[in-house]
């Protein structure tokens, strides 16, 4: 319609235009980007843990001094906990997933092997697999006798009969054969034989790639409340409050001359693992808004500027016969034009910073599906932008034309 | 003349308050937001030990098995218990200090307290006087304490007023992980940050409480927390010459000359080892000091750098936008110019009168920054990272606030003032 006269008023307010097209392109990549990486943390809060979470009640505590009698004291701490009302299977295990400090191992088919795979290594008492609510994919769980003791496999005296691998590590060791029945060799040169495969758990820590987050393995080795001190507790989810506030109770009536360190539901646990992501969603969405505010605002000036500026010109046209859609239609049109060539620099700016991103901070290549979305965005915005000045240029009347001045 | 310009630049900016105001506002968030996230930079890169962090080297050895072996892999950053006491024996350098982070439950004898556990190090005697440790009462233990293993501990101030309401403390006795030890000093409150000497336990947010001779906690089997790294099976991975790094060892050494010479003795010590069959790897040796390692070791989170990449790019957006509306604005002043150019104003007094605008724009953006940037770095306190507690304003981070918000709204201005200044009074003065 209007194409080219705009393109030529443009052409002579060359040094707003550029401006304006430089900033709406600076805000697209920026955007673009914060909305990306809104949606990376989001992901990574989001990611399973493998364990039943709304049944889990998590207990932490430590000895002091070297404890003769820690096998012993582990053994009345699980039959008390076992007692609560409302607890279903207690456990106590050397980690949990999200709970930072963690246990790895090198895992592979031979001795001592290069490409041996560090993995996650679980290991608790006989309950475990049915406390964290692992599920069971092939297989079996273990047997009662098969659990030794930590002491005992530490110092060397026994070997461990049995293992459970993670989906993602059986399928990694054996990509085309059946893992259960298999040797593989984990905690020294003894050969250990894979009894099942579950499904998932999450490592403790934070894993540099997600195929690694899913290497993990649970070993029938009990240990005692002095190593790692975790005791997990499923419960009834109804029942969980209660559970929680006997918890500390019940351990000290065992033995009171310990360190509690805490008692938590696995949901609080998880999110004060994933806090500093929340926290940094959070800031991107604050100044992605506070950015398109800006911009928006950016074209409202300029915008109200070339309405004044051109006063005379409207009138001019209006009295030619123009009619006010006409005058609107005029502004939003050029709004569009400096809109979309902006998106187009943007989004160009856009996949450059990625590309700077991705070598500095390890963050994956920005998918083209986000592009359109702050194209929208910002051809929405412009539109709404202008749409006051546009519709003041609108209602200047066409007697203007015929004043001086 | 500057009043004149200041006077002027006062009338045109009331003319038009919101305009004034938005330009304000863009300039002050921008400001704002970049220096909240470069004093959290500025924080966490700091010198932890100003003044003696070229004289502090940490030492690394490879001690590893031959299998996976890649000519100049970068070694362990711990070393073995074997190594630690060996280099610590042979004293090759003016002061050295080997050591690891450790956990302990204190018993207190006071009534009412219910044993606790606090963060400590296991180290030996160089580590006061090499890291400049401040003490408030008594002295550290000496080397001779190191070689008898004595029952001695120092604790911090924080653990004195807890344990005895005073820190008057020194010949008292303290009961940790069922063993007695001797206070006999206290230090004032004392976090190097980032906590250089051993970044396997927090980096930014933790301070040590108890230090104990390393020989004496190894007698006294107290734990330790931190990385351990075996690389073949070993029943007790703490004892001497188990196939594990779990310990920090850090040499001071005055001038260039003494680290060349302790860097030699280290090869030659690596290729004894060797030679001895104790070292399958031939000698990789490295001697970084606190500021070589601390780069190296890339202390400062991803996030920070991030977040102030994104402050920065918010702060390039909101000039850019200041830059097309003061634009906006000195033309829309032309007739004016073209009048004050017609009585006699230069070219040049135009340029300096408009340049005087923006910088008014910028000491109001600034205070306005300043207050932003405090509330900023409020908030950080209250994030939940490590580092938090320490984001705090400094003087020269006051005045870089300052000055950024003026230069920014300066460098805004410059191209609009040129374009003002452009303006040629005769267009301007006939009617339009």
């Amino acid at each position: 319609m209007h194409f080219f006269p705009i393109l030529s008023t443009l052409r002579r307010h060359r040094t707003a235009a550029i401006l304006i097209v430089a900033e709406i392109a600076l805000t697209c990549a920026i955007v673009c980007n914060a909305v990306f990486l809104i949606r990376d943390r989001l992901a990574r809060m989001d990611q399973p843990s493998g364990v039943v979470e709304d049944e889990l009640v998590l207990a932490r505590l430590a000895g002091i001094g070297a404890r003769a009698d820690r096998a012993a004291v582990t053994a009345q701490d699980l039959a008390a906990l076992r007692q609560i009302p409302g607890v279903k299977f207690a456990a106590v295990t050397n980690m949990v997933p999200f709970g930072g400090s963690s246990w790895n191992t090198s895992i592979g088919l031979v001795p001592d092997s290069v490409d041996s795979l560090s993995s996650g290594m679980y290991f608790g008492s006989a309950d475990l697999v049915e406390a964290l609510g692992v599920r069971i994919v092939a297989g079996r769980d273990f047997t009662s006798d098969e659990f030794r003791d930590f002491d005992d496999v530490q110092a060397t005296r026994t070997k461990v009969p049995a293992i459970l691998l993670s989906r993602g590590l059986a399928e990694r060791l054996f990509p085309d054969k059946n893992p259960v029945g298999q040797a593989v060799y984990a905690t020294g040169r003894d050969p250990v034989r894979v009894v099942g495969v579950y499904e998932h758990l999450a490592r403790p820590n934070d894993m540099s790639t997600k195929e690694r987050a899913r290497w993990s393995m649970i070993l029938p080795i009990t240990p005692a409340f002095t190593v790692g001190g975790n005791y997990v507790l499923r419960v009834d989810p109804a029942r969980a409050t209660e559970v929680l506030a006997a918890v500390t109770k019940t351990l000290e009536r065992v033995d009171p001359n310990r360190i509690f360190l805490d008692r938590q539901r696995f949901s609080e646990m998880r999110e004060n693992y994933f806090r500093k992501d929340r926290a940094m969603a959070y800031l991107l969405v604050g100044v992605s808004l506070a950015l398109l505010v800006v911009t928006a605002l950016g074209v409202v000036g300029l915008a109200s500027f070339w309405v004044q500026q051109r006063t005379r010109q409207i009138g001019v046209r209006r009295a030619l016969g123009a009619t006010r859609g006409d005058i609107l239609r005029y502004f939003q049109l050029e709004n569009f034009i400096l809109a979309t060539i902006g998106i187009v620099l943007g989004m160009a700016l856009a996949y450059a910073i990625n590309l700077w991103l991705m070598q500095k901070y390890q963050i994956p290549r920005l998918p083209a599906s986000f592009l359109p979305i702050g194209a929208t965005l910002l051809w929405l915005l412009g539109q709404i932008a202008v749409l006051g000045p546009a519709l003041r240029a609108s209602l200047i009347p066409p007697a203007i034309a015929t004043r001086s001045v | 003349m500057f009043t004149y310009y200041l006077d002027l630049a006062l009338r045109s900016l009331r003319r038009n308050r919101a305009l004034t105001a938005l330009m304000i506002v863009a300039i002050a968030f921008g400001v704002g937001a970049s220096m909240t996230t470069l004093t959290v930079l500025h924080v966490l890169s700091a010198d932890p030990i100003p003044g003696k962090s070229g004289d502090l080297y940490m030492v690394q050895l490879d001690p590893r098995q031959a299998r996976g072996f890649i000519p100049g892999e970068e070694p362990p950053d711990q070393v073995t218990r074997s190594d630690g006491e060996a280099l610590l024996r042979a004293g090759k350098a003016e002061r050295q200090v080997v050591m690891t982070s450790g956990e302990a439950a204190i018993e207190p004898a006071r009534a009412g307290l219910l044993p606790f556990f606090i963060e400590g190090r296991w180290t030996s005697a160089d580590f006061f006087p090499m890291f400049g440790v401040p003490f408030v009462a008594g002295a550290p233990w000496t080397r001779d304490d190191d070689d008898r293993a004595a029952r001695v501990a120092v604790i911090a101030r924080a653990l004195a007023d807890k344990l005895f309401g005073t820190t008057d403390v020194v010949g008292r006795t303290l009961r940790t992980e069922s063993s007695e030890l001797r206070i006999i000093g206290v230090i004032d409150t004392w976090r190097p940050t980032p906590h250089f000497y051993d970044l396997h336990s927090q980096v930014y947010g933790r301070e040590e409480q108890i230090f104990v001779p390393f020989s004496t906690s190894r007698e006294l089997k107290l734990p330790r927390s931190g990385s351990q790294d075996c690389w073949d099976e070993s029943p007790d991975p703490l004892a001497l010459g188990a196939p594990c790094v779990w310990l920090q060892f850090w040499a001071e050494l005055p001038g260039k000359a003494r680290a060349d010479a302790y860097r030699d003795f280290l090869f030659q010590y690596s290729l004894e080892q060797q030679r001895a069959g104790r070292f399958a790897r031939p000698p990789n040796v490295r001697l970084r000091d606190v500021r070589q390692w601390l780069a190296f070791s890339e202390v400062v989170p991803d996030d920070a750098r991030l977040q102030t990449w994104i402050a920065i790019g918010f702060l390039v957006v909101c000039l850019i936008n200041t830059v097309g509306l003061l634009l906006t604005k000195f033309l829309r002043r032309s007739s004016e110019i073209g009048v004050r150019r017609a009585l006699g104003a230069s070219k040049r007094s135009i340029f300096v009168q408009l340049l005087v605008e923006a910088g008014m724009i910028g000491v109001v953006g600034g205070a306005l920054g300043l207050l932003l940037a405090w509330l900023g770095l409020w908030a950080v306190r209250h994030q939940p990272a490590d580092y938090a507690p320490l984001a705090r304003l400094d003087l020269p981070m006051l005045v870089a606030t300052f000055g950024l918000a003026v230069a920014a709204s300066l460098i805004a201005g410059l191209l609009p003032a040129w374009r003002g200044c452009q303006v040629t009074p005769a267009i301007q003065l006939k009617s339009p």
